[in-house]
């Protein structure tokens, strides 16, 4: 395997940013969001130069490696700092230092009244930093740290203005039920050490086809709980929503483009165990779709703009761990599905922060209406990344997603029906959530507040949305085109060509039927959203009622998880209170109920303690009478 | 004279003073049945070394004596100096240090 000594400057670069910034202070608020953007590019440009020089090597030899340092050395495990960058994280690395360059650009203006944007430039770097060692890691452990590195980053800016107290509430949400998936991820990194004597992934892939399959099934159950939680995947989805409390370019950034795709990386990343333990595949799966048309539905209720969008990640990402769980065909195409949904949806995060930046921070879309005249380039560029997400051919998603539903189908069988149908309605369901957003947003009567000025955004903020459009647009067919994705990956993943399984039905059949609900799924909701009013209805079906509040995952989770554990935690101090301190109070009372019966000795008067002292030496000299007599 | 006779003098004369220890409460006279207790012991030793035709009681007696001279002087200089501050000697209203 070649080795070279520029991956480390991968994380480097971004982390010392960070601390720069961090440590400077004030001193750095002039240009600290300069000098973050132009590290950020930077190692865009490494990224381009090393995916470069690994596209000129053939297949197998592209991988690239770097020892930094040794790490652990105890006992049996031994464990390097080493980075890995072969077909499957060089993916990764341009979509994270690519999106995130132009994310940086983008803040730049959109963070330009905040009086701490070096502050906001310096988590962004430390996120570039974590994430880069999450991809890179060659090992779980090392991928571990940037797993936690993300999670704290993500927390950072989720509570950013944290001075909102429901700001660093929902912040607080986010870290604890990612905190749930790290539980997992660090089980699965025991019993792969337990198991396996090692924790790097070559290690780890050469040993799972000889292990238990008991093992296997809960290193896989034990990752997806991991994926679960970074994911927003069910049953650890309810933190995704509240984490667009966060910047908004923060929310294009990490809750829709790199972050939250972290599971899908790691299950392909795991594809040895995944492929050896057809339980683990069955779960991977049913979280998959649970979650895709958990997410869809959710999206079809809400009027705020970032969380609609917000519940659209949780669904897109649903269709990638859907794919990630069909076995070795599946993989390459939550891959393409990722860094496609990649360009569309950070860019239609960003289309919703340039409209909220028009609108006075206003992200009721029922107080929206009629923008597209005004702000025109966000709107075709946000039209685009619908489309691209919709699977309107020749767009993005109708690459990567209907991959997804016709390999689903060929699962064969009822579970492909089952599948396959799962993720045909929620393409529908997608349609006409978006199509709500869309119409709500764009078109319409004006519903604006009193006061509102709407305006296109400024080029620093345009600019990168282009790009990003651009991306939704072509991404899809040349990630395509020839394959070449699945090519790409094929060293990595063990990804075949064809759609897996026999094929149920001609792929054309499938694209059409997708298509056939994408456009009733679009047209009913252009019919029902033509004309709205400002306030939200009050008088709505249970269902309606249900999805706006997000299906009572945070009752769920208030009764099964948050009430128990406050009786525990009551019980506990009550225990610590009563039976603890109690012990020792009791001591001490006991100590001070006999002293106050010994301290009426002490009178004061001299003759009785002359008394005293005679009649000790009485005794004293008797006792001696006595014993020598 | 039987010899014994010092000492039954000796142990009178100590219960005398001992009894005025618990009994009486003016510093001055606690004073003199202390001065009174040592010398009965005093008496004591002598008697003993009379006893024994050594000099070791005679020896301690004197011992005795320098201890009572310096606890006259220490003990008459605390007792006039609380006399001096609060206008009386008895020993019952030294109390501060109760409580």
């Amino acid at each position: 395997m070649r080795t070279s000594s520029h991956l480390v400057y991968l994380i480097a670069l971004p982390l010392f940013s960070a601390a720069l910034l961090l440590l400077l202070g004030r001193i750095a608020d002039k240009w600290g969001h300069l000098l973050a953007t132009l590290i950020s590019a930077t190692t865009f440009g490494i990224g381009v130069a090393e995916f470069f020089s690994m596209h000129s090597q053939s297949g197998a030899n592209r991988a690239v490696t770097q020892k930094i340092f040794e790490w652990i050395s105890v006992g049996n495990l031994k464990v390097d700092a080493s980075l890995l960058l072969d077909q499957l994280s060089v993916c990764f690395v341009l979509l994270i230092t690519g999106v995130g360059t132009l994310i940086h650009i983008y803040s730049i203006a959109y963070m330009d009244h905040d009086k701490d944007r070096r502050r906001f430039f310096a988590y962004l770097n430390l996120f570039i930093a974590a994430m880069l060692l999450l991809v890179l890691g060659d090992s779980y452990l090392n991928l571990y740290v940037g797993w936690e590195g993300v999670g704290l980053a993500s927390y950072l800016l989720i509570g950013f203005w944290n001075q909102n107290p429901a700001y660093a509430v929902a912040a607080k949400k986010a870290f604890i039920a990612n905190r749930v998936g790290d539980v997992g991820l660090s089980l699965a990194i025991m019993i792969s050490f337990a198991q396996f004597g090692t924790v790097s992934f070559a290690g780890v892939q050469a040993g799972a086809p000889h292990a238990s399959p008991v093992a296997l099934s809960a290193i896989g159950a034990m990752l997806l709980l991991a994926a679960a939680g970074k994911s927003a995947q069910f049953p650890l989805q309810s933190w995704l929503g509240d984490a667009m409390a966060g910047p908004t370019p923060v929310s294009a950034l990490i809750h829709a483009a790199t972050m939250v795709t972290a599971g899908v990386y790691l299950i392909t990343r795991s594809n040895f165990i995944f492929d050896a333990s057809s339980t683990a595949r069955i779960l991977v799966v049913t979280v998959g779709v649970i979650t895709l048309l958990f997410g869809a539905i959710v999206g079809t209720a809400k009027d705020d703009i970032k969380k609609a969008l917000a519940a659209s990640t949780m669904s897109q990402i649903g269709y990638m761990i859907l794919a990630t769980g069909l076995g070795p065909v599946g993989y390459a195409f939550a891959i393409m599905h990722l860094l496609t949904h990649g360009f569309f949806k950070a860019g239609m995060f960003l289309g919703a922060g340039s409209v909220m930046h028009g609108m006075e921070d206003e992200v009721n879309m029922r107080k929206y209406g009629g923008l597209a005249k005004l702000m025109p380039i966000t709107a075709v560029t946000f039209g685009l990344g619908y489309l691209a997400i919709l699977g309107v051919p020749p767009f993005a998603g109708f690459y990567s997603k209907d991959k997804i539903i016709e390999t689903a189908f060929n699962q064969g069988g009822g579970k492909g029906i089952l599948l396959g149908g799962a993720a045909l309605i929620g393409a529908g369901i997608t349609a006409f959530y978006m199509t709500r957003v869309v119409v709500l947003t764009f078109s319409g009567a004006r519903r604006w507040k009193e006061g509102a000025h709407p305006h296109e955004s400024s080029i620093l903020m345009w600019a990168p949305m282009v790009v990003l459009a651009i991306g939704s647009v072509a991404s899809g067919f040349l990630l395509s085109f020839g394959s070449s994705l699945v090519n790409w990956l094929q060293p990595v993943v063990n990804a075949s060509n064809s759609v897996g399984g026999k094929e149920l039905m001609n792929p054309w059949v499938v694209s059409l039927l997708a298509l056939a609900v994408v456009v009733l799924g679009a047209g009913y909701a252009i019919t029902k959203y033509r004309t709205v009013e400002a306030v939200a209805p009050e008088k709505v079906s249970i269902f309606t009622k249900a999805a706006r509040k997000d299906l009572f995952q945070d009752d769920v989770n208030d009764a099964l998880l948050v009430k128990p554990g406050k009786a525990l935690t009551l019980g506990l101090v009550a225990t610590d209170n009563y039976v603890i301190d109690g012990a020792v109070r009791l001591v001490g009372w006991v100590l001070s109920e006999i002293s106050d019966v010994l301290r009426k000795i002490q009178n004061g008067y001299v003759r009785t303690y002359a008394l005293i002292m005679l009649a000790g030496v009485f005794i004293g000299a008797l006792i001696i009478w006595v014993v020598t007599v | 004279m039987d010899i014994s006779n010092y000492l039954y003098l000796s142990v009178i004369l100590f219960t005398i003073g001992a009894l005025g220890v618990l009994i009486r409460r003016n510093a001055i006279v606690i004073f003199m049945c202390i001065e009174l207790m040592l010398n009965a012991s005093n008496l004591a030793l002598v008697t003993f070394s009379r006893i024994n035709g050594n000099l070791d009681g005679q020896v301690a007696s004197f011992f005795t004596m320098v201890v009572a001279a310096c606890e006259v002087v220490v003990g008459l200089a605390i007792i006039v100096t609380i006399y001096r501050s609060r206008r009386s000697a008895s020993v019952d209203d030294a109390s501060l240090l109760k409580n």
